[in-house]
C-alpha cells in the first residue's frame, strides 16, 4: 500500500487465481462498467477534505488513517482521471494519477471488504455531500471483477448463484421452514400458488433464530393475509451484493422476482435483514431492467403500515427500558427509520435511544459481510467496542434490533467480550404482543 | 511589453480563455456520460426528493451535530480562511474596479487597512491549512500534486497582493505585475484542479441529497 501501512495479503478463492494484468484488466473493466455521470461526478467533487474519516467506526476505534472511507476508493478515483476525466491526456503526460498493479489491488480487498460495512455513515458527513458509500459500493464490483472477492463472500455468492442457498446444509431450507413451523406450533405457508404476499427468510434466523421464522409466520397468520413462502426462492440474503458480483446479484435477485411472478404476489416481504432490503428494494430493479410489477417492503414497514390501517392490533408489552439499534441499511440507507418506532410506540415500549441513533447510528460492524470473513474478526470487535458503549450508555435492561444480521454480530459480540446483553428481535416482541382477544371479541 | 501589461492584457485574457473553456470542457466531460435510470419505487415523489436536495445543500454547510466535535476544528479553519479569501477577492477597491470592468457592476468597498489586515489573517490561516494537510495523517496520506499546488496558487496571490499593497519586494509596477500574473495562473490551474470546487459544491450536495431523499434515508 503506498502509504505504508501494513495490511494482511489477499483472502481468495482458488476461483478466483488470475495473474496480476488479468487482475488490472478485470478492475478496470469492473470499473469502467461502474462509471456514469452520477459516479464521475461524485469522484471529481472530492476535495481531500479526509472528514469522512470522523464518521466511520473503523477509523474512530483505530485513528489509522487507511480506514478513511474516500481512501478505499482510491485506486478508482486515480483510474478516473487517467482513463475517463476530461483532461485524462494530461494525466497520463503528467503522470498525475498512477496506476494501481494488480499486486496493489490485492491490498485494497481489507480495505473494501474487512474495514467497510457499506454502512453509509461516511455519506452523511462529506461537505461536499458525496455518497462516499456507493462508490465505494462500485469499487466492489471493479474487486470482484478482478478476481479479488474475499473467498468467504465469494463462495457463498457461487453457491447461492448455483443453488438459491448460500451455503450446504443437512435439510434443504424448505424443511427446515416446516420443521420450524412444527417445533413452534405455527402453520408454514409454503408454495401456495398465489398469494398476495410473498415471503423471504434470513439464512441466519434459519440456523440461528428458527423462533423469529415463526414469529413472522405468527403475525401474517394474524392478520389475515394470503401469504406464502416458495421453495425456490427463500433466501433474503444476497450474497452476489455482499461480494460485489454485481451479474451474480441480479441473478440472486432474479430467483426471487421470478417466485413473485409465478405466485402473483402484490408485496415481497423482507424479513428481519439489512441488507436484502438493499439489495431488493433499491437494487433489484435496477439490475431487472425496468420496475418491479410488486412492491418490496421490509417487515416492520409492513407491519408499519398493517398499524395504521388498524389490521394490526397490540398489547402493551413490557420488556423494561428498552434500546434500539437501527440498522444501518434499513435506517441510515433505506429509510425505515419511522416504523420500527411507531411499532415500539404501539406495545407501550419505553425506548431509551442511544447517543448516535436513527439515520446517524453507528453500524454493528457486522454488515456488508463483514460478520462472514473470519480474518475482519479482531478488527470488527475494535469497531464494535463503540457501539456496544454507546448502548450500555443507555441503561437499557432490552435491546432490540431489526435485522438478524445485526443481531448475529451483537451475538458473536455478546460471546467475544463477555457482554451482558442479548439482542432481541423486534419482529419477535410483536409476535408476542398481538392482541387476539380484541380479534376474537369483534369476531 | 512590460510584465504589468502582459499580465492584465493577453495573459489576463488567454488565463480567461483557459479558465472559461476548461471549466465547461471538465464539467461535460462527465455530465456527457450516460445517466442510468433509477426503476426502484420512490419513496418520496420528485418534488419532495427535490426539496430534500434542497435542504441538504444547505445542511452539509454545517456539521451535523453527532460529526461536529470531531470535525469542529477543520471546518472552522476552512470557514475562516474561505471568508478571508471572498472579503478579499469581493471588498478591495481595486479587485471591484477590475471586476467591475468585467461585469459592469460595482459596491462599496473595505477600507485598505482593513483588506490588509484580513490578508495577513487569510495568508496566516494558508499557512495553518498546510501545516495540518502535512501533520495530518488522513489528510496527508489523501492529499497529491493538485491540493499542494491549489495551494500554491491560491497563496501566491494573496502574498504577491500583500507585497503589491505593502510595496515590498521590488518596484510596484513589477510586483503588481506578479500579482496579476499569479492570480492568471490561478486561472489557468482552476478547471485543471480542485479549485473546481467552488462550482461542484451545491450541485452535488443537491443531487446526492434528493438521490438520499428519495429513498426516505439519511442525508
Amino acid at each position: 500500500m503506498s502509504n505504508g501501512h501494513a495490511v494482511p495479503a489477499a483472502n481468495l478463492a482458488p476461483a478466483e487465481a488470475r495473474t496480476p494484468q488479468a487482475r488490472e484488466l478485470g478492475a478496470m473493466r469492473g470499473f469502467a462498467r461502474e462509471i456514469g455521470a452520477l459516479s464521475a461526478f461524485r469522484l471529481e467533487s472530492c476535495i481531500h477534505c479526509g472528514m469522512c474519516a470522523d464518521a466511520c467506526h473503523f477509523y474512530i476505534a483505530t485513528e489509522d488513517p487507511k480506514y478513511t472511507p474516500i481512501w478505499k476508493v482510491e485506486p478508482f478515483k486515480r483510474a478516473y482521471r487517467r482513463e475517463a476525466s476530461a483532461f485524462a491526456p494530461l494525466f497520463r503526460l503528467f503522470g498525475l494519477a498512477r496506476e494501481f498493479s494488480g499486486e496493489a489491488l490485492e491490498q485494497w480487498q481489507h480495505l473494501l471488504y474487512d474495514s467497510c460495512n457499506l454502512c453509509g455513515r461516511c455519506s452523511l458527513i462529506c461537505p461536499m455531500g458525496i455518497d462516499v458509500a456507493a462508490l465505494i459500493e462500485q469499487a466492489r464490483h471493479a474487486m470482484f471483477e478482478a478476481g479479488l472477492a474475499p473467498k468467504e463472500l465469494y463462495e457463498k455468492a457461487a453457491h447461492q448463484r448455483r443453488d438459491g442457498q448460500p451455503e450446504d446444509s443437512s435439510e434443504p431450507y424448505r424443511d427446515q421452514l416446516l420443521a420450524i413451523g412444527s417445533r413452534y406450533g405455527v402453520d408454514i405457508p409454503m408454495d401456495r400458488p398465489q398469494a398476495e404476499v410473498m415471503l423471504t427468510v434470513p439464512r441466519t434466523d434459519i440456523e440461528h433464530y428458527p423462533q423469529s421464522v415463526a414469529a413472522l409466520a405468527r403475525v401474517m397468520a394474524h392478520l389475515g393475509v394470503s401469504c406464502t413462502f416458495r421453495s425456490d426462492g427463500l433466501v433474503a440474503e444476497n450474497y452476489g451484493y455482499y461480494a460485489g458480483g454485481k451479474d451474480w446479484q441480479r441473478e440472486i435477485s432474479r430467483r426471487l422476482i421470478d417466485q413473485a411472478l409465478v405466485c402473483g404476489a402484490r408485496v415481497l416481504i423482507v424479513p428481519e435483514c439489512g441488507h436484502a432490503y438493499t439489495a431488493l428494494r433499491w437494487e433489484a430493479a435496477d439490475l431487472y431492467g425496468k420496475p418491479l410489477p410488486f412492491a418490496v417492503r421490509h417487515i416492520t414497514e409492513y407491519l408499519a403500515e398493517a398499524l395504521d390501517a388498524g389490521k394490526l392490533r397490540l398489547r402493551k408489552a413490557a420488556p423494561g427500558a428498552t434500546t434500539f439499534h437501527d440498522p444501518c441499511q434499513l435506517v441510515r440507507k433505506g429509510g425505515v427509520t419511522d416504523a420500527p418506532r411507531k411499532l415500539m410506540q404501539a406495545m407501550g415500549v419505553d425506548l431509551r435511544e442511544m447517543k448516535n441513533h436513527g439515520g446517524f447510528s453507528f453500524c454493528c460492524g457486522g454488515g456488508g459481510g463483514v460478520l462472514d470473513i473470519e480474518r475482519a474478526a479482531p478488527l470488527r470487535y475494535r469497531a464494535m467496542e463503540n457501539k456496544l458503549r454507546e448502548i450500555d450508555e443507555t441503561e437499557a435492561k432490552t435491546f432490540l434490533t431489526s435485522c438478524s444480521d445485526c443481531r448475529r454480530t451483537y451475538d458473536d459480540g455478546k460471546q467475544h467480550f463477555n457482554w451482558d446483553k442479548t439482542p432481541d428481535s423486534l419482529l419477535e416482541l410483536v409476535a408476542a404482543s398481538l392482541d387476539t382477544t380484541t380479534k376474537e371479541a369483534t369476531a | 511589453m512590460d510584465l504589468l501589461n502582459f499580465a492584465r492584457g493577453p495573459g489576463l485574457q488567454l488565463a480567461l480563455l483557459v479558465f472559461c473553456v476548461g471549466v465547461v470542457w471538465r464539467i461535460a466531460g462527465f455530465v456527457l456520460l450516460r445517466v442510468r435510470r433509477d426503476f426502484n419505487e420512490p419513496r418520496k415523489s420528485l418534488l419532495k426528493a427535490a426539496g430534500g436536495g434542497l435542504v441538504t445543500l444547505g445542511s452539509r454547510s454545517w456539521p451535523h451535530p453527532e460529526f461536529i466535535g470531531r470535525t469542529g476544528a477543520g471546518e472552522a479553519l476552512g470557514y475562516a480562511y474561505h471568508l478571508g479569501l471572498f472579503i478579499v477577492v469581493l471588498l478591495f477597491a481595486p479587485h471591484i474596479t477590475f471586476l467591475g470592468s468585467l461585469f459592469g457592476v460595482t459596491w462599496p468597498a473595505l477600507p485598505n487597512s482593513v483588506i490588509t489586515i484580513v490578508s495577513v489573517l487569510t495568508f496566516t490561516l494558508l499557512l495553518a491549512v498546510l501545516f495540518r494537510r502535512l501533520t495530518h495523517r488522513v489528510l496527508r496520506m489523501l492529499s497529491n500534486f493538485d491540493d499542494y499546488f491549489s495551494w500554491f496558487v491560491t497563496t501566491l496571490v494573496i502574498v504577491t497582493g500583500l507585497m503589491a499593497t505593502a510595496h515590498l519586494g521590488g518596484p510596484y509596477q513589477t510586483i503588481l505585475g506578479l500579482h496579476i500574473l499569479s492570480f492568471d495562473l490561478l486561472l489557468i490551474w482552476f478547471p485543471l484542479g480542485k479549485l473546481m470546487h467552488a462550482f461542484y459544491i451545491f450541485p452535488s450536495r443537491a443531487i446526492n441529497g434528493a438521490l438520499l431523499s428519495r429513498k426516505g434515508a439519511a442525508s
